[in-house]
């Protein structure tokens, strides 16, 4: 039973992190239908904008604000500079671009801080601490509850906001959104922006446990990839609870199942992927366009 | 002066030309109509107007040209197009759309809801429903109603009529009228001429891509051509 519970808690803290990661894909992917595979590696660079802001003497939380800072305005700049000039033509066109990109970013990390595995000191003890037997760190309820501050704060933004109201305007219906005086442009950039800071967020707590290095987040984005298609494509609470979802069922299964175990897990994610496309496309959350016609 | 001028207005879609130098004006406070077969231009002509189409010749706004003309700015400009098909933003509810309407004066004011909800009380039933569940009908009224929060100096409306049942159609072209009446301009392109000419001060008829007549409206519709062409009798 301790096992058990063990399990669902450090279930949650990697599905936190997965969620993070999903949230910010499913941001690009309703605006503009675009799966952005840069995702993680642009979580990457900015983890490692984060270390070696600490490695010149940083403190922590000042070295993560700026790094969220700096992330959002170059998810910005990504968009404006280099999606929006092939913003018109084939949806295919820019997702393949998202692949150049992550390949770009991947080879950027290698290149200015090398291949080797970095210690990433978060702000978060990964000492063990035990209750009932149960032993779980304060790095797992940190991130837990970071994702859940980070879900709180972007669905805010789009429910209670005016600035939200917008982003869905324009990412319902860019044309009419124009129309209305709603600077679709900027909308589409400020979407990057705030993805790239949850990527940022994601990587920040991913790299106490993983150990920071170019590939850090690959596998972290299939999970999200498959968290964000079990939550449902277009609902950022859906990738959350997808997220939070598929990293307890993933630990579950990996512990219980004698077969699958650690080598599987993989495997794992993309039967989920596959599973929920043929049974329920919409994910859990996504709701099929309703229209009259 | 005039509020709105077109001058010699060519647009086209890629290979294809889709006007041939417009020019038209409507004055502050009018209420026009653009009429004509399928293909005459009049859907372009609007598009012109709220810079949706690419074009050359010029748009004056109060007796300035306006340059780079894009949607949003034209909007800035207290320009709100209706586009053809109940442009609605589907997935938001009845109210954002609304509040979607007053975007370029910030946030929506409680008063001016209360006012579109006044003309029409059916929105308010249905305000935290899916603008994509309404009905055509109520749907042309929250397309109407959404640029009623604007608060414009020219409304521009295509085919408010279309797919509508004759009753829903003159409750709408009833309530252009009382827009009209609060100091409105309005264009409005329209199949039904008949419906049009009776509300419009002014109309406009085009043929592929070019102005052919214009005048008072109530000239218009004892026209022998219009008559023939458009109203059928």
């Amino acid at each position: 039973m301790t096992n058990f519970i063990q399990q669902i808690v450090s279930g949650l803290a990697s599905g936190g992190i997965y969620g993070l990661l999903a949230l910010a894909i499913v941001l690009i992917h309703r605006s503009t239908g675009v799966i952005n595979f840069a995702q993680g590696e642009m979580a990457t660079l900015s983890t490692f904008v984060c270390w070696a802001l600490m490695d010149h003497g940083w403190a922590f939380w000042p070295a993560f604000g700026a790094t969220l800072l700096l992330s959002f305005a170059g998810g910005v700049t990504l968009q404006a500079v280099v999606i929006r000039p092939i913003q018109s033509g084939p949806l295919l066109g820019i997702v393949i671009l998202t692949i150049g990109l992550l390949i770009a970013f991947n080879g950027l990390d290698t290149w200015i801080w090398g291949g080797a595995a970095k210690q990433f000191h978060g702000p978060f003890s990964t000492a063990p601490i035990r209750v009932g037997g149960v032993a779980f760190s304060k790095q797992d309820l940190g991130v837990i509850a970071v994702a859940f501050v980070a879900v709180a704060l972007i669905g805010a933004l789009f429910t209670r906001t005016r600035l939200g109201l917008g982003l869905r305007a324009a990412a319902v219906n860019p044309i009419e959104a124009r129309l209305v005086g709603i600077r679709v442009a900027a909308m589409l950039a400020l979407g990057w922006g705030l993805a790239a800071m949850l990527g940022a967020v994601a990587g920040v707590m991913a790299a106490p446990s993983l150990f920071l290095e170019p590939n850090m987040m690959q596998t972290v984005v299939l999970y999200a990839f498959a968290a964000a298609v079990l939550g449902g494509m277009d609902s950022p609470i859906g990738a959350v609870v997808g997220g939070l979802l598929l990293g307890v069922l993933l630990n579950l299964v990996g512990t219980y199942v004698h077969w699958i175990g650690g080598e599987l897990r993989l495997a794992t994610a993309l039967a989920v992927i596959l599973g929920v496309l043929l049974l329920r496309p919409s994910g859990l959350f996504g709701r099929a366009a309703l229209r009259r016609a | 002066m005039s509020l709105l001028e077109l001058r010699d207005v060519e647009a086209r879609y890629g290979e294809i030309r889709a006007l041939h130098g417009v020019s038209l004006t409507v004055a502050d406070g009018d209420f026009v109509a653009l009429l004509g077969a399928n293909g005459a231009g009049k859907t372009t002509t609007l598009r012109a107007i709220s810079g949706t189409v690419k074009t050359s010749g010029d748009v004056l706004l109060d007796g300035h040209k306006v340059f780079r003309r894009t949607p949003e700015g034209m909007a800035r400009s207290g320009v709100a197009h209706v586009p053809e098909g109940r442009g609605t933003f589907t997935t938001l509810s009845v109210l954002d759309n609304l509040r979607l309407g007053a975007w370029v004066h910030g946030t929506a004011s409680p008063r001016d809801l209360a006012h579109v909800f006044e003309f029409f009380p059916r929105l308010y039933e249905r305000r935290t429903q899916q603008a994509g569940l309404l009905s055509g009908g109520e749907q042309q009224m929250l397309a109407l109603g959404r640029a009623m929060m604007a608060k414009p100096r020219v409304l521009l409306l295509d085919e408010p009529s279309l797919g509508l049942a004759p009753l829903v159609a003159r409750e709408i072209f009833h309530v252009l009228g009382q827009l009209h009446e609060g100091g409105t301009t309005i264009v409005v392109v329209e199949q039904n001429a008949m419906l049009a000419l009776e509300h419009a001060q002014h109309a406009y008829v085009l043929e592929t891509g070019r102005v052919v007549l214009g005048g008072e409206a109530s000239d218009l519709r004892k026209n022998e051509s219009v008559r023939r062409s458009y109203l059928g009798y």
